[in-house]
């Protein structure tokens, strides 16, 4: 059972909520620009990562406000969980950190 | 190959049985090969033997990071059905359908294949109308199907609660009688056995590490084995297929998710055919008297091979509640394998961004029984360097040109919060 810290709520059971996916996906800036396999890559295509992972959490049956979660998808650790729109942590001795803005 | 009969049994059973062959060679790797599967999982090791048996493609080899069928291959819950919904995926769903009733003939190897029905239990409106829909677009695609109301239900699986106060109503279902289920360690097995005949070297313990490549052009791989050269490489992987991909720098449109089984005590007969429901994904007795219950995913991506609590909890609570006789019944293990879900739940195969890398991937939650169609064409594919036409509607390229293939309803993965 996962204990996960709501950055609104503080620590939560996992059953409260639900995963939203990789995290800090930007939408594209030009979108009429695309060409279709850049509309996949970003609407479809996925890094999967074996490890650390940053993705969306929302806390559905409690204050229903979406955050980010900085989780190993090996341990399911939870290393950070931090507000939408903050920078995402560095994990010391983790790799595939995201660089650039939050979203 | 020695031949599997009763004389060999019997000739042998004057030994006692301690004069029996090695299943497959475990050979050392060859520089060089014509074709490398990666992956000896189901599809993998199906894939080397249609390759060989149908496109006479021998020096072929199946590189496996761990032991052979050690994967999902014996993972899953056993099922065998053809019920699903879009015409591209009853026909490749179907194709295995139609080898699966040949297969121990075939190999030699009895894969214990039971085609004792299956029926899909509908507990809401909504249930039926989607149940209605699914087994009509089968008729229309001329693949065995029909409805079943509930008394028919009761009857065909007395122990599931048809009762009107039931927690989770039966309010009818749907039916396929050729569906069923197979062993699956002797599917795996049986395939390498006849592959192994054929020439395809198994390549145990033997992670690949990197896909070389050479002006856009696959080369070889890198493996824990060394550096083995191929004119042709395939991925093959369940579970790790983004890892994989993302050696050969192209990304995929799935996520990999944990998915659980448990088994309960051995007894007597019970239930003589599988019964699927939207409460809780399947139930079939095996052969040595085990209930086997298959789950949901798990709704978080992992790579973790080991399902949480809350799934065990739900599944238990609604597996009582669904056969009441169950309640005193103990679970004798449980475990979980690494699933990946394309964002349509069909799976991923053909061609990929790198010319003569091919890719078989993303069967999810359902690949156990499209393992010999899927061989099948797929090794077509690899031979003949363009996609069998049952192939050709679920390539890669249909994530641009927006062709997707949507089997949600016909699977036993979560639509997620994505």
């Amino acid at each position: 059972m996962l204990l996960i810290n709501c950055p609104w709520c503080g620590p939560r059971d996992e059953i409260e909520f639900n995963c939203g996916g990789e995290a800090h996906i930007a939408r594209p800036a030009d979108p009429a620009a695309l060409s279709d396999a850049e509309w996949a890559e970003y609407l479809f295509m996925r890094k999967n990562l074996k490890g650390l992972h940053y993705e969306r959490w929302h806390h559905s049956y409690g204050c229903r406000q979406w955050f980010n979660a900085a989780r190993d998808t090996v341990t399911h650790e939870i290393h950070a969980t931090y507000k939408m729109g903050e920078t995402p942590p560095v994990v010391a001795g983790a790799d595939g950190i995201v660089k650039g803005s939050s979203s | 190959m020695r031949r599997y009969s009763i004389w060999s049994l019997l000739r042998n059973a004057r030994s006692y049985h301690e004069g029996w062959p090695e299943m497959w060679r475990s050979p050392e790797p060859k520089p060089e090969y014509d074709v490398v599967i990666i992956g000896a999982g189901g599809h993998g090791l199906a894939t080397a033997y249609y390759l060989a048996k149908e496109h006479g493609v021998t020096n072929v080899a199946v590189v496996e990071k761990g032991w052979l069928g050690g994967g999902n291959v014996a993972r899953n819950t056993t099922i065998v059905r053809s019920n699903y919904l879009s015409p591209e995926s009853a026909f490749l769903y179907d194709k295995a359908m139609e080898l699966w009733p040949g297969l121990s003939r075939e190999l030699n190897y009895n894969v214990m294949f039971s085609p004792r029905g299956l029926i899909n239990v509908g507990h809401s409106r909504e249930d039926m109308i989607e149940l209605r829909r699914r087994v009509r677009a089968l008729q229309l695609n001329g693949i065995e199907s029909s409805m079943l109301t509930t008394a028919e239900i009761a009857k065909k699986a007395p122990i599931l609660d048809c009762s009107p106060t039931a927690s989770n109503p039966v309010l009818g279902g749907s039916w396929q009688a050729k569906a069923g289920i197979a062993r699956h360690d002797a599917v795996a097995w049986g395939y390498a056995r006849a592959a192994d005949a054929r020439g395809v070297d198994m390549l145990q313990n033997c992670e690949v590490t990197g896909i070389r490549r050479e002006g856009g052009r696959v080369t070889g791989v890198e493996t824990a084995r060394g550096t083995i050269r191929a004119r042709k490489v395939a991925i093959v992987t369940a579970g790790h297929s983004g890892v994989v991909a993302a050696m050969a720098g192209f990304r995929l449109p799935l996520t990999a998710y944990t998915m659980q089984a448990f088994v309960s005590e051995p007894m007597k007969p019970i239930l003589d055919t599988v019964v699927m429901s939207s409460k809780l994904v399947s139930v079939s007795q095996s052969d040595k008297g085990e209930l086997v219950i298959g789950m949901s995913t798990e709704p978080y991506a992992s790579y973790s091979q080991r399902g949480s609590l809350p799934e065990v909890e739900r599944a238990a609570q609604t597996m009582t509640e669904l056969y009441p006789c169950t309640r005193r019944l103990r679970m004798l293990r449980k475990w979980g394998g690494t699933v990946d879900v394309p964002v349509d739940a069909s799976p991923i195969m053909g061609k990929t961004p790198v010319e003569n890398l091919f890719i078989n991937v993303g069967w999810g939650t359902g690949g156990f029984k499209s393992i010999p169609g899927s061989g099948f064409v797929f090794a077509h594919t690899i031979a003949t360097g363009e996609p069998h036409p049952l192939v050709a509607p679920f390539g890669l390229d249909r994530f641009a040109s927006g062709r997707l293939i949507s089997e949600h309803g016909a699977t036993g993965a979560l639509v997620h919060g994505e």
